[in-house]
C-alpha cells in the first residue's frame, strides 16, 4: 500500500504539537500534562514509524517521494519541503522515535525534581521533530533545516542548567564548532546546486554521474575535481555534527546537559546525522576515491585516539561520551570504505546500546544523588541490580562480544576495512583493530569502578556534620582527585555535597527509569542477529544506498557469510574477540584484585597519561587560537581600523580639517573696513594682472 | 477604482501627525492613541496594495502623475513594483510596532516623538513610491529631518555628537547624488527614472555617476568603510529610532542601488561590481570580528547590521557577474531575490533585536553587556523571544535570517566559490558574536542585584516582540509568497542588467 502524506505529516508534526503544548502552556497543563502531551505526541510518531517501516519492507509500499509545499521557486532553482521515505529513512525514523519515546518516559524519573520539567519535555519533543525533518527530507534545503534545528535544540539542552558557567560555555562551544562544520556543509550544498542544478535528492542522485570529469577552478591554474570538492565539503558538515576529529571537541563538553539528552541527542540520534547524511549521499560519494579516503582516515583516527582518552576519564558520563566519539569513528571508517550499509547498521545497534549505557549511567547518577565521579562509587551492583545487568548487556554489545548486537555491526566494519584497498586502508585497519582493545579497556574499567569492588562512599544519615572525607580504601581514588582538574565542575546543580558522602543508601531507580533500560537491553542483544543478514549482506536498503561494484567490500564479505549463528560462533575464534578477552583479563585483575596496579601503571606511563588527560591539548589550543585569537583580532580591527583609521583620521580628521580651515578663513572676516578695501584692491590687481598676462 | 492609494499611504501618516501635535504635551494619551490609529490605518491601507497590485506584472503600477515644478520638468509621479510593495509593507508594519513600543517609554513630549515617527514613516513610504528622481531625492533628504530630531531630542548622553555625525555623514553622501542627478537632468531634460534608465551614457559618464550614487547609497546601507556613523547613531538613538533606522532606513540604500545604479549606469556598475562585492565580503568578515568584541549591546547589533547588509549589496552586485560573466540569469535572480529577502528579513530581525535591547534598557538603564547576566532567571518569556531573534540573527533555518543568506551564498557559488566561501563565514562569526552576547546577557546566574528585580515583559512588549516573532517565523518557514510578490520585478531588473548602454 502506498504511504499517505497525512501519515507522514502526522509523524513529523505530532512531536511538534507536544513541544508547543509543553513549552507554551506548561504552566497551565502542569507537569503531568506536559509529559503526557509530549509522550503522546512521540508515541504517535513512533507507532506510525513502525507502521511505515512495515509498509516499506513487508507491505510492498513503493518509495515515497513528494513535495509538501514550495519553499522558494526562482527561475529553474527551487527548494521545497517534502518527504522521501525509503528503507533507510524508515529505519532511521523507527530508531529516532523509539529511542526518543523511551527517553521521554525515562525523563519522568530523571527530571522528577527539576524546576525546568516542562521546558525539558518541550525541548526533547522539539528535537524529535527536528530530527524527523532531517531524516525524512527529500532535498538538501530541508536537510540543512533539520541539521541546524537539531543543533539549536542541542544548544538549548546542553545549556539546560543555564546557571552553571560550564554548561553555558559548553553549549556555546558546541554550537560554534558545529557551525564550522555547517560552513563546509553549506558550501557543499552550494556545490551540488552549481554542478547538478537542483537541491532535490532524486534529481541530484540521478544526475550524479555527470560530475565525472568536471572540475572547480580554485585559482588561475588549480582545478579540483568537482565530486571531491562537494564530498569533502559535505563531509566537513558531518565532521561537525558527528563529532569527528578535529571537530570532536564539543561532544565531551556536551555532557553538561542532563543525562537523558546525552542518551538521545549526543549518542543515539543527532550525532549520527552525519553518518546518515553520508550514507544518503552515497551516489555522490562513490564518485570520489579521494574523498572516501579522507573520510576513512578521519574516522579511523577518531576511532582509536578518542577511545584512548576514555581510559583515563573518571566521570561516568565522560567515559560513555568518549566511547561515543570512538564508535562514531567506526561508523565513519565504514563510510570511508564504501560499507555504507555497515555504517548505518552500526548506527542502529549503537543507538540502542549506547542509549542504554547513557541511561544506565543516568540511573547510577540518580542513585548516587548526582555524583558522577566513579572514584566515589563501587559495589553498586547489589543496590541496583536492573541497572547493573542491563548496563552489562550494553557493555558487552559495545565491546562486540559475539551474539550481542554490537558484534555483528562492529565486526563487519573491521572486516570490511580489512577487505578494502583504498589509500590508507591499512592505517584504518590498525586503528579499528586496536580500537576494539581500547573499547574493551575503558568499558570494563567503567563497569568495575561503578558496580564492582568495594564501596568507595560512606552513608551518613544525619545532615550537617562535617565528616572530613570518605575513607580512602583505594589509594588511587584519593590521588586522582588532585590531578583531575575539572571533576568538580560537572556536577548537577542539585545542591552542593562533599564527594564520597551520601545521605541515603543508593537504591534502584523507579520503573520509569528501569523500564526503558530493559526495553533498550532487548534490542541490544537481538537486533544484530536479526538484521545482520538482510541489512548488511542482503539487498535490504535497495536503492537507498548506492555502491560501485568495484568498492563493494560488504558484497565480498557476504560471500563467506551464512547465518547469524555460525557468524557468532566464528567470532569467538577471531582477533577482535581475543583483544576483548585480553582487556577483560587485564581490567579484572586490576580492578577486582589489585587496584594499586592502576596507580603504578599511571605513574610509570606518566607522559602518556598526561597526553590523554589533556585530550591531546585540542581544547587548550582551540581556546587560545580561536576564542582568544578571535577576540584579539576583533579588538585590533576595531581599535585600529574603525576607531583609529576610519573615524579618527577620515571622519573626525576631515571634520577638524574643515574646522581649522574655517578658523583660518574666519580671520578674513574681520569687520575692519580697511581689510576689505585692501582685499578689493588686491583682487583688482590680480584680476587685471591676470588678464594682462593671459593677453600677452 | 481608487487610484490615489500611494498618495494616501504617504500623506496619511504625515498629515496624521498634525492632530498628534495638536494634542500637545498636556494630553499624552490622546497623542498616543491618535498616532496608533494613524499607524494602524496606514498599515491597513498598505494591505490594500496586496489586492490592487498585480504581482505577475513587472511594470510600475498604481501610477500617479502630476506636474510639480513645470519649469524644471519635475513631476510628482508615483508608482510601485513588487520590491516597493514589499518594502512599503515592512515600513507600515514596523510603523505600528514603534508606536506601541514607545507607548509609556517616552515620557517627555510624547506627542512630538509620535509625530516625528509618523512623518518619518510617510517620507520613507514616499521614497519607495517615487518614480521621479528629484521627488525621490526630496523624500530621501527630508527623511533625515525627523530622524535628526528623534536622535537629537530623545537620544542618549552623546546625542548631539551622534545626530550631527549621522546627519552630516548621510548628507555628505547624498550631495554627490544630487550632482549626479543634475548632470542627468542636463542630458535628458527630465527626472523621470524610466527615461533616465534608457538614457545612453558613455563609460566615462557612467563611471562618474556610478561613484556618485555609490557614495550616497553606500553611506546609507551602510557599507564599509563609511559605516561608522551607524554604531554611534544607534547607541544614542531612542529604541524606536533605532528600530526604524535599522529596519527601514538602511534598506533605502539597497533600494537606491536598484533604482539608480543598476538601470542608469549598468556598464560602470558591472565594471566596478568587484569593488562592491569586495566591500560586502569585508563587511561580513571584518565587521563580524569587530562585533565580537563590542561591550555595548546596541553597538554589537549595529555592527551586526552592517555585516548583514553586506549580503544585500553582495546579492545585488553578484548578479552582474552572473548575467554578464556566465549569462546565468536564473542564478542572478536567485542572488537578487536573496538580497531582497535579506532586506525584509533584516528589517524584522534587527527591529526585533533593538526592541529587545530597549526592553532591557527600560528596566536597567544600561546597555553594557557586563551589567547583565542571568536575565533568563527573572524574564523567561523575554528569554524566549531573545533567543529566537538571536537565532534569526545567526541565520538559523526556519527563521527569516536564513533565507536571504542561503540564496545569496548559493548564487555566489555560481559566480565564484571563493566569494561563497567568505560569505558563508557569516555562519561562524555571526553565530559567535550573537550567541556570545546571549551567553553573557541571558544565561548564567544573576550577579547584578538589579537584574534580580527585573520584571518579565508586559502585554504591550509581548505584542511588539510577538509580532516580530510571527513575521520572522512566517518568512523563515514559507518565503515563497514574498518571493512571488517580487519575482516579476526582480526578473525584469536582472534582464536589464544585460542591456549594454555602450
Amino acid at each position: 500500500m502506498e504511504l499517505s502524506t497525512s501519515i507522514l505529516l502526522t509523524i513529523a508534526l505530532a512531536p511538534l504539537v507536544g513541544c508547543v503544548l509543553a513549552g507554551f502552556f506548561g504552566r497551565f497543563i502542569g507537569r503531568a500534562g506536559a509529559h503526557t502531551a509530549t509522550i503522546l505526541g512521540v508515541a504517535v510518531a513512533c507507532g506510525l514509524s513502525f507502521y511505515v517501516l512495515y509498509q516499506i519492507t513487508a507491505g510492498g509500499a513503493p518509495v515515497y517521494n513528494q513535495n509538501i509545499y514550495t519553499w522558494f521557486d526562482i527561475g529553474h532553482y527551487s527548494a521545497h519541503v517534502g518527504f522521501m521515505i525509503d528503507r533507510l529513512t524508515a529505519m532511521m525514523m523507527v530508531v529516532v522515535t523509539f529511542v526518543s519515546l523511551l527517553v521521554h518516559v525515562y525523563t519522568i524519573g530523571y527530571m522528577a525534581d527539576d524546576p525546568g520539567y516542562q521546558r525539558f519535555f518541550s525541548y526533547i519533543s522539539l528535537f524529535t521533530f527536528s530530527m524527523l525533518m532531517l531524516v525524512m527530507s527529500n532535498n538538501f534545503m530541508q536537510l540543512f533545516f533539520g541539521w541546524e534545528a537539531v543543533g539549536l535544540v542541542s544548544y538549548l539542552l546542553i545549556g539546560f542548567w543555564y546557571k552553571r558557567p560550564t554548561a553555558i560555555f559548553a553549549n556555546l562551544k558546541a554550537f560554534l564548532v558545529n557551525r564550522v562544520g555547517d560552513f563546509g556543509f553549506l558550501l557543499g550544498i552550494a556545490g551540488v546546486l552549481y554542478f547538478l542544478n537542483t537541491l532535490d535528492y532524486a534529481t541530484a542522485f540521478a544526475a550524479a554521474s555527470t560530475l565525472v570529469g568536471k572540475t572547480l577552478q580554485i585559482t588561475q591554474n588549480t582545478h579540483w575535481d568537482a565530486a571531491t570538492v562537494i564530498c569533502i565539503c559535505l563531509f566537513v558538515g558531518a565532521m561537525g555534527k558527528s563529532a569527528q576529529v578535529p571537530l570532536h571537541v564539543w561532544l565531551p563538553d556536551s555532557m553538561e546537559g542532563p543525562t537523558p539528552i546525552s542518551a538521545l541527542i549526543h549518542a543515539a540520534t543527532m550525532v549520527t546525522a552525519g553518518i546518515f547524511m553520508v550514507a544518503r549521499m552515497s551516489p555522490i560519494f562513490e564518485l570520489s576515491e579521494t574523498a572516501l579516503s579522507f573520510v576513512m582516515i578521519i574516522g579511523a583516527t577518531g576511532a582509536l585516539f578518542t577511545g584512548l582518552i576514555g581510559i583515563v576519564q573518571n566521570d561516568i558520563k565522560r567515559v560513555v561520551a568518549y566511547s561515543t566519539l570512538s564508535q562514531l569513528g567506526y561508523m565513519t571508517v565504514a563510510l570511508g570504505v564504501s560499507a555504507y550499509a555497515g555504517a548505518v547498521f552500526h548506527l542502529m545497534t549503537h543507538a540502542f546500546f549506547k542509549a542504554l549505557l547513557f541511561l544506565g549511567a543516568g540511573s547510577v547518577i540518580i542513585a548516587m544523588h548526582h555524583e558522577q565521579d566513579m572514584r566515589y562509587m563501587g559495589g553498586l551492583r547489589k543496590y541496583m541490580p536492573i541497572t547493573w545487568i542491563t548496563m552489562w548487556i550494553g557493555s558487552l554489545a559495545l565491546c562486540g562480544v559475539p551474539f550481542f548486537a554490537g558484534f555483528y555491526s562492529k565486526d563487519a566494519i573491521i572486516e570490511a576495512v580489512g577487505e578494502s584497498h583504498r589509500l590508507g586502508a591499512s592505517y584504518a585497519y590498525f586503528c579499528v583493530m586496536a580500537g576494539a582493545f581500547v573499547t574493551a579497556l575503558y568499558t570494563f574499567r567503567q563497569m568495575y569502578l561503578t558496580f564492582h569492588g568495594k564501596e568507595r562512599f560512606v552513608v551518613v544519615h544525619d545532615h550537617g556534620h562535617g565528616h572530613g572525607h570518605g575513607h580512602d580504601d583505594y589509594a588511587h581514588a584519593g590521588h586522582d582527585a588532585h590531578d583531575e582538574h575539572h571533576h568538580v565542575s560537572h556536577k548537577d546543580d542539585h545542591g552542593h555535597h562533599e564527594p564520597g558522602i551520601m545521605h541515603d543508601t543508593p537504591k534502584e531507580s523507579p520503573w520509569v527509569v528501569t523500564l526503558p533500560l530493559i526495553l533498550l537491553a532487548i534490542p541490544s542483544i537481538i537486533v544484530g542477529a536479526l538484521a545482520v543478514k538482510p541489512m548488511l549482506f542482503g539487498e535490504w536498503f535497495g536503492s537507498a544506498i548506492h555502491v560501485n561494484e568495484a568498492n563493494n567490500v560488504l558484497g565480498e564479505l557476504g560471500k563467506e557469510f551464512h547465518d547469524w549463528a555460525s557468524a557468532g560462533l566464528h567470532g569467538f575464534t577471531q582477533l577482535p574477540f581475543f583483544l576483548v578477552l585480553a582487556a577483560f583479563a587485564i581490567q579484572t585483575y586490576i580492578y577486582l584484585f589489585n587496584p594499586s596496579v592502576a596507580d603504578r601503571i599511571k605513574s610509570a606511563l606518566k607522559p602518556i597519561y598526561n597526553v590523554l588527560n589533556h585530550k591531546y591539548w585540542f581544547d587548550a589550543v582551540y581556546y587560545i587560537v580561536f576564542a582568544r585569537g578571535g577576540m584579539a583580532l576583533g579588538r585590533v580591527l576595531w581599535k585600529g581600523g574603525d576607531a583609529a583609521v576610519i573615524d579618527g583620521v577620515l571622519i573626525n580628521g576631515s571634520a577638524s580639517l574643515v574646522d581649522r580651515i574655517a578658523g583660518g578663513v574666519r580671520r578674513l572676516q574681520s569687520g575692519y573696513l580697511y581689510h576689505y578695501a585692501f582685499a578689493m584692491i588686491l583682487g583688482l590687481i590680480l584680476l587685471l594682472g591676470g588678464y594682462w598676462l593671459v593677453g600677452q | 477604482m481608487f487610484n490615489h492609494l500611494l498618495s494616501l499611504l504617504i500623506w496619511l501618516p504625515i498629515l496624521g501627525a498634525i492632530p498628534v501635535l495638536l494634542a500637545g504635551s498636556g494630553r499624552p494619551n490622546a497623542a498616543r492613541w491618535i498616532s496608533l490609529l494613524v499607524a494602524i490605518a496606514t498599515f491597513v491601507a498598505s494591505l490594500g496594495l496586496l489586492s490592487q497590485f498585480n504581482a505577475a506584472d513587472s511594470a510600475k503600477q498604481l501610477l500617479e502623475n502630476h506636474v510639480w515644478i513645470a519649469s524644471l520638468g519635475v513631476n510628482y509621479s508615483l508608482g510601485v513594483d513588487g520590491i516597493s510593495v514589499a518594502l512599503i509593507l515592512l515600513t507600515t508594519f514596523v510603523g505600528i510596532l514603534v508606536i506601541v513600543g514607545a507607548w509609556e517609554v517616552i515620557q517627555t513630549n510624547p506627542h512630538q516623538y509620535m509625530a516625528a515617527m509618523l512623518v518619518l514613516e510617510g517620507l520613507m513610504i514616499g521614497v519607495f513610491c517615487a518614480t521621479d528622481a528629484l521627488l525621490f531625492y526630496v523624500f530621501f533628504e527630508a527623511m533625515l529631518i525627523p530622524m535628526f530630531i528623534l536622535i537629537g531630542v530623545w537620544g542618549g548622553p552623546r546625542r548631539v555628537y551622534a545626530t550631527l555625525k549621522f546627519f552630516i555623514y548621510t548628507f555628505f553622501g547624498s550631495i554627490f547624488m544630487l550632482v549626479g542627478l543634475i548632470y542627468l537632468y542636463l542630458q535628458a531634460h527630465t527626472f523621470d527614472l524610466a527615461t533616465l534608465a534608457s538614457l545612453p551614457l558613455s563609460m566615462k559618464e557612467q563611471t562618474w555617476l556610478f561613484f556618485a550614487f555609490l557614495i550616497a547609497f553606500a553611506v546609507k546601507v551602510p557599507m564599509v568603510p563609511v559605516h561608522t556613523w551607524l554604531p554611534d547613531a544607534h547607541v544614542e538613538a531612542p529604541t524606536g529610532g533605532s528600530v526604524v533606522l535599522a529596519a527601514v532606513m538602511l534598506k533605502i540604500g539597497g533600494y537606491g542601488f536598484l533604482r539608480f545604479s543598476l538601470p542608469i549606469t549598468p556598464d560602470a556598475a558591472d565594471a566596478y561590481a568587484w569593488v562592491v562585492i569586495g566591500l560586502s565580503l569585508v563587511a561580513v568578515v571584518y565587521i563580524g570580528y569587530i562585533a565580537l568584541v563590542q561591550e555595548d549591546m546596541k553597538k554589537l547589533v549595529a555592527y551586526s547590521s552592517v555585516a548583514h547588509m553586506g549580503f544585500v549589496t553582495l546579492g545585488i552586485f553578484i548578479a552582474f557577474m552572473l548575467v554578464r560573466g556566465t549569462n546565468n540569469l536564473d542564478a542572478a535572480k536567485l542572488g537578487m531575490q536573496g538580497a531582497m529577502v535579506q532586506m525584509i528579513s533584516h528589517g524584522f530581525v534587527s527591529g526585533a533585536m533593538f526592541s529587545c535591547i530597549g526592553v532591557m534598557y527600560d528596566r536597567l538603564h544600561t546597555r553594557q553587556i557586563k551589567d547583565y547576566g542571568g536575565v533568563i532567571n527573572v524574564m523567561p518569556w523575554f528569554g524566549f523571544f531573545y533567543v529566537l531573534f538571536a537565532m534569526a540573527n545567526s541565520g538559523l533555518p526556519g527563521t527569516s535570517g536564513f533565507v536571504g543568506e542561503f540564496q545569496v551564498i548559493l548564487a555566489s557559488f555560481q559566480a565564484n566559490p571563493w566569494i561563497a566561501f567568505f560569505a558563508a563565514f557569516t555562519l561562524i562569526i555571526g553565530a559567535a558574536y550573537t550567541l556570545y552576547m546571549v551567553k553573557r546577557v541571558l544565561w548564567g546566574d544573576i550577579t547584578n542585584p538589579h537584574v534580580a528585580e527585573m520584571k518579565d515583559i508586559n502585554g504591550r512588549e509581548w505584542f511588539v516582540l510577538g509580532a516580530f516573532a510571527a513575521a520572522v517565523l512566517a518568512l523563515g518557514v514559507w518565503p515563497q509568497p514574498l518571493i512571488h510578490l517580487m519575482d516579476a520585478s526582480v526578473s525584469q531588473l536582472v534582464t536589464q542588467l544585460g542591456n549594454h548602454k555602450i
